[in-house]
């Protein structure tokens, strides 16, 4: 495809992205709000795949759409579909809201652009990484018998699973812990002594 | 939902496919994308469908819970127990390239096993697949078996 094409799919995708967020702060209907956030999810995976990369995009329409629209879905079950009323525009959060973005925006101007070969990531580590992982790359250009190392065709698996293998060790048990977390506070019977008139709108922190 | 014919029609297709690319994703990672996570979300999101359209009973006479809960810590142990026979093999925690009783790293292929690292990122990614599959599908139980609050 030319790259003015994936150009403007782009920018249709990322003005998507920012108009479904602006729709899904401004909505009280909460249960629309979830169903928006599971088409946010999709259009980032569809943008992560654009830029070449298919494992976060299926990370992305997995947990985000999937899982993550479920759990707030069987949330809203539990609590209520409105949100209350919020009070008008607070002066002191915005100011705060909209320093911290110009900051974080301010520091994207030193990071390389997208793709750049220049870039430091690619300098120092990559290269190992790739002289050292594919067995038929190493063969056709470096034919100096250096061992390869990893012998696994996809490159991102052999680095996170190899190279960076305590990393997701200690992913997984993240994983693990926030699971068990997650399983102790929710799991159970309903308390017998459960106050009765609990208040029926307790989805202020609802997204 | 259990009374909605098209959806029931619809979920029966897919969820068989949903969880065989699940599988795929999981044992051809180390090829094609994906990967353990993947698989594990994945797997699980085909689960958690099948309870949505069919029912709590349902999903857990498939997944019963407290294997679900088994399965976590199962997953966690699979990676960090190929990281320990790394080291009664000589290396050091997680060197894969000891597993295959060779020493070093090795690039030829002898017969169908793999070996070496190719079988220390099979063995942890199936560890991590394990583990996040379990843990979706018990976060699931917990949040669809509980009671609205009133």
């Amino acid at each position: 495809m030319h790259d003015a094409a994936i150009h403007a799919i782009v920018i249709l995708l990322l003005g998507l992205l920012l108009g479904t967020a602006i729709v899904i702060v401004r909505m009280r209907e909460l249960w629309a709000a979830v169903m928006l956030t599971g088409i946010y999810s999709f259009l980032g995976a569809s943008w992560m795949l654009l830029l070449d990369a298919p494992d976060v995009a299926f990370t992305e329409a997995a947990v985000g759409a999937g899982i993550s629209t479920f759990l707030m879905l069987s949330t809203l079950a539990l609590t209520s579909r409105r949100a209350k009323p919020q009070p008008g525009l607070s002066p002191v959060p915005l100011v705060v809201v909209i320093l911290t973005g110009a900051t974080l925006i301010y520091g994207t101007f030193d990071m390389p652009h997208y793709g750049d070969p220049d870039a430091p990531a690619h300098q120092h580590m990559a290269p190992e990484f790739l002289d050292d992982t594919v067995p038929h790359i190493k063969d056709a250009e470096h034919p100096d018998g250096k061992a390869v190392q990893v012998d696994v065709g996809n490159i991102i698996t052999s680095v996170l699973a190899s190279y960076r293998g305590y990393d997701t060790l200690g992913e997984t048990v993240v994983i693990f812990t926030a699971g068990i977390g997650v399983l102790l506070l929710l799991r159970g019977e309903p308390r017998e002594d459960a106050p009765e008139d609990a208040p029926e709108d307790v989805s202020e922190d609802a997204p | 939902m259990k009374q909605q014919t098209i959806l029931r029609i619809v979920a029966k297709l897919l969820i068989p496919y949903i969880l065989l690319f699940a599988l795929y994703v999981q044992f051809h990672g180390d090829f094609g994308p994906g990967g353990g996570f993947q698989a594990g979300v994945i797997f699980a999101a085909g689960l958690i469908l099948y309870g949505l359209i069919f029912g709590l009973s349902a999903v857990r006479e498939v997944a019963p819970p407290a294997l679900m809960e088994t399965l976590t810590a199962l997953g966690v142990l699979i990676y960090a127990g190929t990281g320990v026979l790394a080291m009664f093999n000589g290396g050091h925690f997680l060197d894969y390239s000891y597993l295959g009783g060779h020493g070093g790293g090795h690039a030829e292929h002898h017969g169908i096993l793999p070996q070496g690292q190719h079988l220390g990122i099979l063995l942890v990614e199936f560890g991590v697949g394990l583990t996040v599959a379990a843990v979706m599908i018990s976060i699931f139980f917990a949040f669809a078996g509980r009671e609205r609050v009133q």
